[in-house]
């Protein structure tokens, strides 16, 4: 069975915007969408500029799904199965994301 | 059952568009390797000269590592394919590993002739086709005053080109007696040549050399059939091209009389399940040294293996190009061989422009055409050939000069065919671009992102751009001012929108004015409207989501995720002192460092929990944030001024830094920047700027709409004489006008030529105050200049905004992907290397 694990308070999240997790060694971006009260968890690195930086995008919707756009060369990925709307042979790993009892908690995958 | 299995010997332009052919068919599914002899994966071998000019290995990259083994892509670099077992079906490589195939592909190109001349292998004789070449050729330029190009064609005369541009003095040795003999007539070849020599390279034609020696005052000494030599240090082969191969000559693969690995139109080689494609094929008895072709039989080889019908049936070899800043085409035929031809012929000796279009005996077709100095009708010229086309009734017209008026020539793009190929590069019709048209692509960008049309050589750009032109214009096309699909309106109307209903938050704009959660664009938008208008803290809470990530964390985002730091330095005076404290700040941090073109200083690398401390020292010594990050104001460039300068009439310097303080953290549509000069000299470059001025003996001149960067225009003059209670109010109101009209990311220059009325409605709405608007634009200044306030400063009083600069929330390590590398005494972002995947056999 797998394992869910507290990574911050509900109240650290950025209300419409995204915080950065460390978890079993890998980097995690957390998008708490206010307007919908969804949450996700996709991985914080951009495979097109090669750097540790989609937490910090700005959260967006097209035709009803919400992605998020990396703040580098502004490609969108869809935050919840993160493929990348733009060049879609690039995909984020999504993580299993919830809030229990005032935690975020990320889901382990081992 | 098994898949197939695939093998492509050679990763150059044309395996790569092979394998990119079937990896982008998602109906099928092959087991692929592809081995390269070259250490890299395919590379722009096009544009391989543009690494003369600071284009890097990875600016050619056509693919990466990733994408392949995304892909499930095998692939081995370094590792020539030496013996082909096509009994067997499997190849051999230098390395000795064994590869079965189903289907093999042969894409091994081609390699430079190198005549056989005694001493053509000394350490400094170069060839020219690969980046491991420019990288020889550039090594030794190092050590060389003197260089030689043997081969006088297209591919020397682009040799010649980067011996130039490393600075050698350059000759090139011509066996024939003109340049480019392949595709100019005599009296193209003529004019390129005096065109060439005008720019210092040398030409010498019908020399044959027969020895290099050592040289008495340069390394080698090149000895000529006619008695004559030339010295010279370096020397680079460039006297055609030979198809690579060795492989079908060793084994059982049919090849050509003069070499070429024979195929049939659908690209197969005489042995069953070998195909061959790119330059090392031959078809119909003829090697294609351009990539077009090879593109096309990339294609046509994916299509037969799928079971698809595609056939070869040859190419254009017309090329139109531009050699040491010279424009030159060929099109179709021009050595005579088409029997009854005739020919007109524009040479103008002036301005060394030369045309020729020959034309069929009955004068209604074109054959061909040469074009130098002046190569803008190369798009016309080459449709009306490739479609066959009947010409006008006057030909001649087709090659005379513009007389301004659009009609003359009597041909437009409406009249080209769909079918009708205007890039060659990516084989885009005239019928792709106008179905993407229809399809909502109204931008070049658009364009070039949808179909690739002008991303290769880039010939094609001025066609494509008249086929959007039109297509746009016969849709009747009105321009969708709609900011994004979250906002049926314009930037200018949200303006208003916020303006009038006093909207402050974008939650309230959303939830009345807009549809969805919004996105990049109307975020942004809508943050830099909030912030013009109200002038409140960009990260306050509710704003937060609507920041840019340069906004977001107060500087500039960089490639690899950290962020530059830029203090204001009001006009570009800065006192020992604070110099010495950004020298020590940036000492502490291993800043990269360096003197902005904006007269500032920037520091580099920054990581997200070094912002503030940073900053907190900053401030500290008095600096102020310079908003770097924002669209707002950047800087007021400055001169000296009569303060120190002989010549200067007024005080510059006290000018520059009022402005730069009164107007700064003004959030506007795009960045604004202004200079100031004490004099007509104009040291201060102040009619490049959105808001110029310069001193005049009567006061000062004030120009706008000036502009760098990627469209550079210069500033009109709005008003002179103008003494400076008065131009403060000019600047007012023209700056708060554009706030309140512009477009989204639109800077003052386009903003004012998209005016009705452009600068004299501009002159009517500032200065005679036609609508009425002045007191308020001038009030709304007053309000923001009131509500400034250096965004660090106020971030770093709150400790709850703090929180945001981690790169974690649940830990303090830092991002552990960081590295970097020392060039020239400072950090900088380490460059990435292509990693070598290792098989499974
Ligand atoms: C640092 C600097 C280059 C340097 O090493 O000197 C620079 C760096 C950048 N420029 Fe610039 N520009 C710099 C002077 C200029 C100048 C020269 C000047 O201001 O006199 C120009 C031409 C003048 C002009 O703007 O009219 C210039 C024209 C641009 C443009 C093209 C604007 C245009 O209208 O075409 C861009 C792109 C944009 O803004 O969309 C740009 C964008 C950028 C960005 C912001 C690109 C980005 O998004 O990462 C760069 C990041 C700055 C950073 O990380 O801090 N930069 N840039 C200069 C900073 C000046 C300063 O102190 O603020
Ligand atoms: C400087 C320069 C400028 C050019 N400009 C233009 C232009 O403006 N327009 C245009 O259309 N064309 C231009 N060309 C030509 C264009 O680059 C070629 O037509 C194109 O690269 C051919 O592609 P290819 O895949 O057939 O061959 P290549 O790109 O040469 O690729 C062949 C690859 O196979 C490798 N290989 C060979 N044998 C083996 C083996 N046995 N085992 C493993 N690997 C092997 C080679 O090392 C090479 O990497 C230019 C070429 C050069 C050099
Ligand atoms: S513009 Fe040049 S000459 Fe004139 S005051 Fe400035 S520095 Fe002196
Ligand atoms: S023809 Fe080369 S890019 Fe279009």
């Amino acid at each position: 069975m797998s394992q869910w694990f507290n990574i911050c308070k509900s109240e650290d999240l950025a209300p419409n915007s995204g915080i950065c997790a460390q978890f079993e060694s890998q980097q995690v971006a957390i998008f708490f969408c206010q307007r919908n009260q969804d949450l996700y968890a996709v991985s914080n690195f951009d495979p097109i500029a090669q750097a540790n930086v989609i937490s910090r995008g700005i959260i967006g919707s097209t035709q009803g799904e919400t992605y998020v756009a990396s703040p580098l060369y502004k490609q969108r990925f869809n935050l919840k199965t993160g493929v990348c709307l733009d060049l879609p042979e690039h995909v984020l790993k999504t993580y299993a994301v919830r809030i229990e009892a005032e935690h975020v908690q990320l889901q382990s995958i081992g | 059952m098994n898949k197939q299995r695939i093998v492509v010997v050679g990763n150059g332009m044309v395996g790569h568009k092979f394998i990119d052919t079937l990896i982008t068919d998602e109906s099928v599914d092959y087991e692929i390797i592809t081995f390269s002899e070259e250490s890299r994966l395919a590379y722009d071998r096009v544009q391989l000269s543009g690494f003369f000019s600071g284009k890097t290995a990875d600016d050619l990259a056509l693919t990466d590592a990733t994408y392949y083994q995304e892909n499930g892509i095998n692939f081995v670099l370094n590792d020539k394919v030496v013996t082909l077992d096509t009994k067997n079906n499997q190849v051999v490589t230098n390395s000795g590993r064994i590869e079965p195939y189903d289907k093999l592909v042969l894409a091994t190109g081609s390699f430079p002739f190198v005549p056989p001349i005694a001493g053509n292998d000394k350490e400094h004789c170069h060839v020219y086709r690969t980046i491991d070449d420019l990288e020889d050729i550039t090594a030794s330029g190092k050590s060389s005053k003197v260089g030689v190009v043997v081969g006088g064609g297209l591919l020397g005369l682009e040799a010649a080109n980067a011996l130039v541009n490393l600075g050698l003095e350059t000759h090139v040795v011509e066996f024939a007696p003109r340049l480019m003999a392949v595709q100019l007539d005599d009296g193209g070849g003529q004019l390129l040549r005096r065109k060439i020599e005008a720019l210092g390279v040398q030409v010498h034609t019908e020399k044959a050399t027969t020895e290099i020696v050592d040289g008495e005052n340069c390394r080698y000494r090149m000895n000529f059939a006619d008695g004559s030599f030339l010295e010279t240090d370096t020397i680079v082969f460039s006297a055609g091209i030979r198809p690579q191969d060795e492989l079908a000559r060793q084994f059982d693969l049919k090849i050509g009389e003069r070499g070429g690995i024979a195929i049939n139109d659908q690209c197969q080689t005489n042995v069953e399940n070998v195909y061959a494609i790119g330059e090392c094929a031959l078809w119909d008895n003829k090697i294609f040294g351009l990539v077009a072709p090879g593109y096309q039989m990339a294609k046509v080889a994916a299509a037969h293996i799928k079971g698809e019908s595609l056939t070869f049936t040859g190419a254009d070899m017309s090329t139109k190009l531009k050699l040491l800043g010279i424009d030159v085409a060929s099109i179709g035929e021009v050595h005579g061989q088409t029997p009854g031809a005739q020919s007109y012929t524009y040479h103008d000796e002036i301005e060394q422009v030369y045309k020729r279009l020959i034309v069929s005996e009955d004068g209604t077709k074109i054959v061909g055409a040469v074009l130098v100095g002046n190569a803008e009708a190369y798009g016309t010229l080459l449709q009306l050939l490739l479609n066959d086309m009947t010409l006008p009734e006057n030909p001649a017209v087709l090659i005379l000069p513009s007389t301004g008026d659009e009609q003359a020539a009597g041909f437009g793009v409406e009249a080209l065919p769909e079918t009708a190929t205007i890039c060659s590069c990516f084989d885009v019709s005239k019928g792709d671009l106008t179905s993407a048209v229809a399809a909502g692509c109204c931008t070049m960008g658009d364009l070039k992102e949808q179909t690739k049309a002008s991303t290769g050589c880039g010939g094609c750009s001025a066609l494509t751009k008249q086929v959007l032109d039109s297509e746009l214009a016969s849709l009747g096309f009105e321009v969708n001012n709609d900011l994004c699909e979250h906002f049926a309106y314009s930037r200018q109307e949200l303006t208003d929108i916020i303006r009038v209903k006093k909207i402050t938050s974008f939650d309230q704009l959303l939830e009345n004015y807009g549809s969805g959660l919004g996105c990049e664009i109307c975020k942004p938008t809508a943050g830099s409207i909030l912030a013009s208008y109200w002038n409140e803290y960009v990260l306050e809470d509710n704003h937060i989501e609507l920041q840019d990530s340069n906004d977001l964390y107060l500087g500039n985002i960089q490639k690899n995720g950290t962020y530059s730091v830029v203090p204001r330095i009001a006009g570009g005076e800065i006192t020992p002192d604070k110099l010495i404290v950004l020298g020590e700040v940036a000492k502490e941090f291993d800043l990269y460092t360096k003197i902005t073109g904006g007269q500032r200083i920037d520091l580099f690398g920054a990581q997200l929990h070094e912002l503030p401390v940073i900053w907190q020292q900053l401030i500290d010594a008095g600096f102020e944030t310079g908003h770097a990050y924002g669209k707002s104001l950047r800087t007021v460039k400055s001169c000296v001024g009569n303060t120190w300068c002989r010549f200067g009439v007024d005080d510059s310097m006290t000018l520059a830094l009022n402005l730069e303080n009164r107007y700064k953290g003004l959030r506007s549509p795009h960045k604004i920047k202004f200079a100031v000069s004490g004099c007509t000299r104009e040291c201060a470059e102040a009619q490049s700027k959105d808001i110029g001025l310069i001193s005049t003996e009567n006061g000062w001149n004030m120009y706008v709409c000036g502009n760098g960067g990627m469209r550079p225009r210069h500033g009109d003059l709005f008003a002179s004489g103008l003494d400076e209670q008065t131009l403060i109010k000019y600047i007012d109101r023209f700056l708060m006008f554009y706030v309140r009209t512009a477009d989204r990311l639109q800077r003052t220059s386009v903003w004012m030529e998209n005016m009705e009325g452009g600068l004299d409605y501009l002159r009517e709405v500032v200065i005679e105050d036609k609508l009425n608007l002045a007191d308020e634009l001038e009030q709304e200044m007053e309000n923001n200049i009131e509500n400034y306030q250096c965004e660090w400063k106020t971030t770093l009083q709150n400790p709850e905004k703090l929180k945001r600069f981690k790169h974690f929330i649940n830990s303090d390590d830092t991002d552990n992907q960081l590295a970097f590398e020392l060039e020239r005494e400072q950090r900088i972002p380490a460059q990435q290397t292509i990693k070598v995947v290792e098989l499974t056999a």
